[in-house]
């Protein structure tokens, strides 16, 4: 049986681990490949290392970063941030990423899915999108819209119509981040997270909001994820996946790898 | 450790199995073309991708001689992911395609039209359950979970004749179906997930394989 995973982001600047509320007021974390190393010892699934200041300073994500990272990770890792073309991905995949993700660009140029996906298979293409709550409406059947550029940027996008295209031209994950849960630690979206894992084929990541290993169950209970992506529950708030999954495991009969 | 060549043919990212050679001491040849590989030692054939390329990829680069010589040979082998199921007789992927038939069967696509919930590729870690005692499993509990990417899987043929040659040596469920995650035969294993990724047991198979002297043990 597929097991249910427990994913662990990584915010990074500077090969430092940070971590914002709602994307503002960063606090230091420590070394990222140390972190790294620490959270695949205590049972992470799977890590996703966001370089989250490439974009604003117009460069490429942090190549020497995913290198060393790959070093002493013996798990699926993906990165996002500073990617802006093909060959920054292919850049990413050869420095020993597993996937890489794509959200402003790929809503500016849906075609880098499909070039991406033909060219490194769409199981390294993840597609971070970024949910906004907005009430159900003629535009938005959802009731979500799509932002990007950090939440900067609202799109013409419903959530759902848009997770749905993107898998079409070649996205195979979709990372689904709520911008009013995220780094508040009051539960996932579920009611989007849900919408988006019936409406397509592919795995679908929860995002932003997880405190309490009851927000980690709702996400595969209640939301169908099939991975939850947590950060500030191991990065400051005493958390460790294994813990967090003998928690699970105690009190439901999720599958897990432990 | 023996020394170590990996095969490219362009198909996929080889960058963790290089990494993970690494780990154990261990430099290995990246080979893009059988003239490059190494005469001794092991042999690694990763890859993601379609069948239909990698297939034609294989033979430009004069891979499916080598390998066939290498079993000959007894020189240890493992085939990973498509790499695997490059192995079997025949993949129904791209419309058909014939692949190298060191193992017998085929590779078939997951369809599950009644469950929609189940996705495809299957996509994270799976338990493997070891079918019997083999060098490659030395050490790893029964049942670990390893890390899965794939669409299509493999079918081995029931053996038939004496002695049995059925290649199944690890068996893992997704979807109701029980299918063939790792397969061996003489000097030749071959795992449908990645042991590169897949934390300190795919880290412990793969030492494993490094040590191994092809052997069924």
């Amino acid at each position: 049986m597929l097991l249910k995973r427990i994913i662990v982001c990584l915010d990074v600047i500077n090969r430092r681990v940070t971590k914002g509320v709602k994307f503002h007021d960063n606090k230091d974390i420590g070394d990222v490949v140390e972190l790294a190393d620490k959270y695949c010892r205590e049972g992470a699934d799977e890590l996703v290392f966001y370089d989250i200041t490439a974009s604003a300073e117009h460069r490429p994500i942090d190549i020497e970063m995913v290198a060393d990272a790959a070093k002493r990770v013996f798990i699926p890792f993906c990165v996002g941030g500073g990617i802006r073309s093909a060959a920054d991905m292919r850049n990413a995949l050869l420095a020993g990423a597993d996937k890489v993700s794509l959200n402003s660009l790929a809503v500016q140029d849906p075609s880098i899915l499909t070039a991406s996906a033909n060219a490194f298979g769409s199981q390294c293409v993840v597609l971070g999108l970024d949910a906004k709550k907005v009430g159900v409406s003629q535009e938005f059947p959802s009731g979500y819209q799509v932002f990007i550029q950090g939440y900067r940027t609202p799109t013409k996008w419903d959530v759902v119509e848009w997770a749905k295209h993107a898998v079409e031209l070649g996205a195979g994950e979709i990372c689904l981040n709520a911008i009013d849960t995220d780094g508040v630690r009051n539960g996932y979206e579920v009611e989007i997270t849900r919408k988006v894992a019936e409406a397509v084929h592919v795995p679908v990541i929860a995002s932003g909001g997880a405190g309490t290993v009851d927000h980690i169950i709702d996400a595969f209970e209640t939301a169908h994820a099939d991975a939850a992506l947590i950060a500030s529950m191991v990065h400051t708030d005493g958390y460790t996946c294994d813990g967090i999954k003998a928690e699970i495991a105690q009190r439901t009969t999720l599958p897990l790898r432990r | 450790m023996a020394p170590v060549t990996i095969l490219d043919y362009g198909a996929g990212n080889l960058t963790s199995v290089r990494l993970a050679c690494q780990r154990f001491g261990v430099d290995p040849v990246m080979a893009t073309h059988a003239s490059e590989a190494l005469s001794e030692g092991a042999i690694i054939f990763p890859g993601d991708g379609s069948a239909k390329s990698a297939m034609a990829a294989v033979r430009a680069r004069g891979y499916d001689r080598l390998l066939a010589n290498a079993l000959n040979a007894g020189r240890p082998v493992l085939g990973i992911c498509i790499g695997m199921q490059l192995l079997f007789d025949w993949s129904d992927e791209d419309g058909g395609q014939q692949a190298l038939g060191f193992f017998p069967g085929k590779v078939q696509r997951f369809d599950f039209p009644a469950h929609p919930e189940l996705k495809i590729p299957e996509m994270g870690w799976n338990a493997v359950t070891f079918q019997k005692e083999h060098p490659l499993f030395q050490g790893i509990p029964q049942d670990t979970p390893f890390y899965f990417v794939h669409s299509y899987y493999c079918v081995p043929n029931a053996a038939t004749e004496l002695p049995r040659t059925e290649p199944a040596i690890g068996i893992t469920e997704y979807g109701g179906i029980h299918f063939c995650s790792v397969a061996a035969r003489k000097n030749l294993v071959a795992t449908q997930f990645h042991p590169e990724r897949s934390g300190q047991w795919g880290l412990k198979l793969f030492q494993n394989f490094l040590e191994w002297d092809g052997q069924e043990g």
